[in-house]
């Protein structure tokens, strides 16, 4: 068990550089997920704190050790690998006890370590198959037995779930945090998928084009996104974004949307926004949760609007509703009583309280 | 006029119906009767090689249907299983063959390992070199090896020529390119992700090659080693030119040369000495036919 | 106290030292691994193919008895060889020849054996490659016995229908049939493998799909199989064309290149001139006629598999 310390650490490939120095701080037991779109670096981050990529620049520390020039046997890691990677030729018990087999540890300290692995992963059964007769997720259980009996200091998954089909997906993220909460080793989690990420971490780092946008707990995320790219990757369906304009009107501050909508700030968001200028251009980010049916109750900052929607989608415990304001696609959540249809008017209403304000150009939110 | 009707309804329904499974039927029929014909003539020779292996001198030399056996006899075997010098000739293939294996695996495997999975520089080029040097033919370089072989005698004073351990240097310049070739595809084709989880695991490059790599590429290796047999056990050309004398020849030169006296063919002895030389290759064919073709086969992709 | 301060301070001098050091280490190890581990082979490549090659011109350029610099000399000697010109031409025409036949013979066999139901289709296979298993010197015996001419199986046969008998092996026109006759049957299979192979990849779904747009069985072969197949009958062709042209085994054992050089084709001609008549620098120099048509044949290869790398 360690903490891992990244600094300013940089990834060159020829002239590309994929990682753009990254200060990152994984407290021990912490289970921190690493997530981005494809591209934005977070395998190659886990890579280099696995030791499978040199670092061109700044420092990797496990444990308080710099690890730069440690090569991975001596990192005292364990990885799990996206296609799992398990050693086709040899059976469970000896995919799992390899790296213990390869350090010459006694018999009987490997054959109790695989045994408690097992029984920890519900896989006591299968010890003796080959990989080629197991499933996906009983594949993907074996790979996490396999870091699991190494009892290493730090375990990277990358992307481990991607090979899975929806459903066992599900199951196993359930399965991957038991294991966590159970062994309690400080985790580093690589995932494209921001539900596994927000599921998963205590805490999550968003990462685009070789940086970090974000970290923060799931909820900090989720709640108070910094920038729009991570208001925009958390969340699904996605956050909305709606040009609009401050405007004073008879002294209370109001967001233009269009000709035709426009609302009275609440008096908590009018004093954040007051000082902002009001010849900027700028995005309302609104989660579609936030943009619900208009009922007779509706308590104060939560403003209503007449819309046509184009499509409605009905997901059963609610009918997500698409139309558009000026132009801009804009998706609300609606009670599936509500009488949403395709093509329909309908009134709406959007609660300011939970709103973000972003500059459209630089692309953080205030 | 009502049964009219039913014939017109009925049967133009049934033969819309049964023409493809008929049309089926055809094809496969004709499928058989040519694959029959084309396996007469290609399993003409060796069946013959039998029949008359199983005569005596006397029976082949009778104006009698060749096509069959009317006093079958083992004395063609028994002579040959019992003389010294084709046993030598069996012996000599063999130790050349076995020896050629080990020597081509142990050179092919690392170097494909190296040029599957290690960068670096000039090993494109070398992957290159490999196949080119896999085409190159044993008629290009029969006599400029003779002579080679005869100057490294002179200057040296080791005898070279007429010597059949000679063929084992020789023989890996036939096996080693097509069995690396085919070994960096067979590791290439691992995923890396095999040989990083090793390196986590903690293994040495050496570990990952003998734990990992080749335990995998198994079928691969398996396909390989039957090549390079085959290959030393079938090749002609070289002992023909480098070895002379009878107890250094090689099977296929031993049979062609001393079983051949003048214009006397002894057909019972040749046909059976040529089929106790194919019967090697036969055999390893036989129960390993899957790895002999996949061996085959994996040439033509690209490693 | 001191003892932990004095332990921090090597620890971070250990790890500086490292970063220098052991980077620029590993790389040079790495490489200098590579280097060992194929060592080997480039020294095998080098002495007994390379050198070998490079030999050969050098003897090309000598008289017979190898003392004296003679230049183009053995080739302006060969030029003006009828037998030379002779060789060349039945070289072409063996290779040619046998490689179309052990083409089409190939492509049809592959499309029966591919044609009948899966399960039998590895016994059928078995047998079909035998000839390519034989050791070709072993099956070649087994045709000049076939083709012997007085106790000929082959006569004997064709004396039931009242033809022959054909001196299949003494007659110049027979013999060449006989020689590409052998050529063909040994290599036919290996084609067979390959095109079956080829075969298999093409997906179903493509026949479905152009069995709904109404294609015959014919604009199936010419729309879908041959062009999905196209690249692997380059390669197979290139390479048996570079084999048979260099072939030495069934000419040597069933004709010996006669009668009167009737059936000599490169190799053996190389062989009779080099080895039998003891005229080294000729010899090699008609060896050495060969490389143009097989680099030719080798480049087209080499191009062919990297696209097919490629693909894959």
């Amino acid at each position: 068990m360690a903490d891992v310390a990244l600094r300013k650490v940089v990834k060159r490939y020829d002239d590309v550089e994929a990682v753009r120095g990254i200060d990152l701080d994984i407290a021990d037991h912490e289970f921190i997920v690493l997530v981005g779109p494809s591209g934005c670096g977070k395998s190659t981050t886990l890579r280099m704190i696995a030791g499978l990529e040199d670092i061109s620049d700044g420092d990797i520390m496990i444990g308080g050790d710099v690890v730069n020039d440690v090569p991975p046997k001596d990192r005292d890691i364990a990885m799990v690998f996206q296609n799992y990677a398990l050693y086709p030729h040899m059976t469970v018990a000896e995919n799992m006890s390899f790296g213990l087999r390869l350090k010459h540890y006694p018999k009987a300290e490997i054959k109790a370590r695989v045994t408690e692995a097992a029984r920890l992963l519900d896989i006591t059964d299968l010890i003796d198959r080959k990989p080629k007769q197991l499933s996906g997720g009983q594949r993907q259980r074996v790979a996490m037995g396999r870091a699991i009996v190494r009892n290493p200091k730090v375990f990277l998954f990358d992307e481990p779930l991607s090979n899975l089909d929806a459903k066992l997906r599900v199951q196993m993220r359930i399965e991957i945090k038991k294991v966590h909460q159970k062994v309690r080793t400080t985790t580093v989690y690589v995932t494209h998928d921001q539900v596994e990420a927000m599921t998963l971490a205590d805490r999550v780092v968003v990462m685009n084009k070789g940086r970090i946008e974000q970290i923060g707990t799931p909820n900090e995320l989720y709640h108070r996104p910094a920038t729009r790219f991570v208001a925009g990757f958390i969340g699904s369906p996605a956050m909305n974004f709606i040009p609009c304009r401050l405007e004073d009107v008879g002294g209370t501050l109001q967001i233009r949307l269009t000709d035709r909508i426009a609302f009275a700030l609440p008096p908590a968001r009018a004093a954040r926004y007051h000082a902002l200028p009001r010849t900027d251009k700028f995005l309302l980010g609104l989660r579609p949760e936030h943009l619900t049916e208009a009922h007779a109750h509706l308590g104060p900052g939560v403003e209503t609007f007449d819309t046509v929607l184009d499509v409605t989608e009905p997901m059963g415990m609610e009918t997500l509703v698409y139309f558009g304001l000026e132009g801009t696609p804009v998706c609300g959540r609606v009670d599936p009583n509500a009488g949403a249809k395709d093509g329909a008017p309908m009134r709406l209403a959007m609660d300011l309280n939970n709103m973000h304000l972003l500059n459209e150009d630089t692309g953080v939110v205030l | 006029m009502s049964t009219l009707a039913i014939d017109k309804g009925g049967p133009r329904r049934k033969v819309k119906y049964g023409s493809m499974s008929r049309d089926r039927a055809w094809a496969l029929r004709w499928s058989y009767f040519f694959l029959v014909l084309f396996a007469i003539f290609f399993l003409t020779p060796p069946l013959y090689m039998v029949i008359t292996s199983l005569k005596s001198s006397a029976e082949i030399s009778a104006a009698t249907n060749p096509w069959w056996v009317f006093h079958p006899t083992l004395a063609n075997y028994v002579e040959l299983l019992t003389s010294n010098q084709f046993l030598r000739f069996f012996w000599n293939s063999s130790i050349v063959s076995l020896v050629v294996v080990v020597v081509t695996m142990l050179i092919s495997i690392p170097a494909a390992f190296a040029l599957a999975r290690m960068k670096f520089w000039g090993s494109t080029t070398l992957a290159t070199g490999v196949f080119l040097t896999y085409l190159v033919p044993d008629s290009l370089l029969f006599i400029p090896l003779f002579k080679m072989l005869a100057l490294v005698q002179d200057i040296t004073g080791i005898t070279l020529l007429n010597r059949w351990y000679v063929l084992l240097f020789i023989y890996p310049t036939l096996t080693v390119p097509f069995c690396t070739w085919i070994m960096i595809g067979y590791f290439a084709s691992i995923p890396k992700e095999l040989d990083e989880a090793a390196i986590i695991d903690g293994a040495s490059w050496l570990q990952t090659l003998t734990r990992i790599f080749i335990p995998v590429a198994l079928p691969g290796l398996i396909a390989a080693t039957i090549f390079a047999f085959t290959v030393s056990w079938a090749q002609f050309l070289y002992p023909l030119v480098f070895t002379t004398s009878i107890d250094q020849l090689v099977l296929p030169v031993g049979i062609t040369t001393t079983l051949i006296k003048g214009d006397v063919f002894n057909w019972g002895q040749i046909m059976t000495g040529a089929l106790l030389g194919a019967a090697p290759p036969l055999i390893i064919y036989a129960f390993l036919m899957d790895y002999y073709i996949a061996g085959l086969t994996a040439g033509a992709t690209k490693g | 106290m001191a003892d932990v301060v004095v332990q921090h301070a090597r620890a971070a001098r250990t790890t500086s030292a490292r970063k220098g050091g052991s980077l620029h280490n590993a790389l040079r190890r790495k490489s200098t691994v590579a280097f060992f581990l194929t060592l080997p082979l480039i020294l095998l490549i080098a002495l007994f193919v390379l050198y070998p090659a490079l030999f050969s011109i050098h003897l090309a350029s000598l008289n017979k008895s190898m003392q004296k610099f003679v230049g183009f000399g053995n080739f302006t000697f060969l030029f003006k060889r009828e037998t030379f010109w002779m060789v060349v031409k039945q070289s072409c025409i063996f290779a040619v020849t046998a490689v179309f036949f052990k083409a089409l013979i190939g492509f049809i066999v592959a499309h029966f054996v591919h044609n009948i139901p899966a399960k039998g289709q590895r016994k059928w296979r078995g047998m079909l490659l035998v000839p390519w298993v034989i050791p070709p010197a072993m099956s070649t015996l087994a045709w000049l016995w076939l083709f012997d001419p007085s106790y000929s199986a082959f006569n004997y046969t064709l004396s039931l229908f009242g033809i022959g008998p054909i001196n299949w092996l003494g007659d110049a026109a027979w013999a060449r049939f006989s020689v590409i006759l052998v050529n063909v049957w040994y290599g036919a299979p290996f084609f067979l493998i390959m095109y079956l192979a080829a075969l298999k990849s093409v997906p179903d779904q493509l026949y479905e799909a152009a069995a709904i747009d109404g294609a015959n069985w014919w604009q199936k072969i010419w729309f879908i199989t041959l062009p999905m197949m196209r690249n692997i009958i380059a390669i197979t062709t290139l390479f048996s064309l570079i084999v048979t042209f260099a072939n030495f085994d069934i000419v040597r054992i069933l004709t010996s290149g006669g009668p009167l050089d009737q059936t000599q084709i490169f190799a053996t001609y190389a062989f009779r001139v080099g080895i039998e008549s003891n005229d080294i620098p000729l010899g090699a120099s008609v060896s050495l006629f060969m490389v143009p048509i097989l680099a030719v044949a080798a480049i087209f290869i080499l191009r062919d598999v990297n696209k097919r790398g490629n693909e894959s």
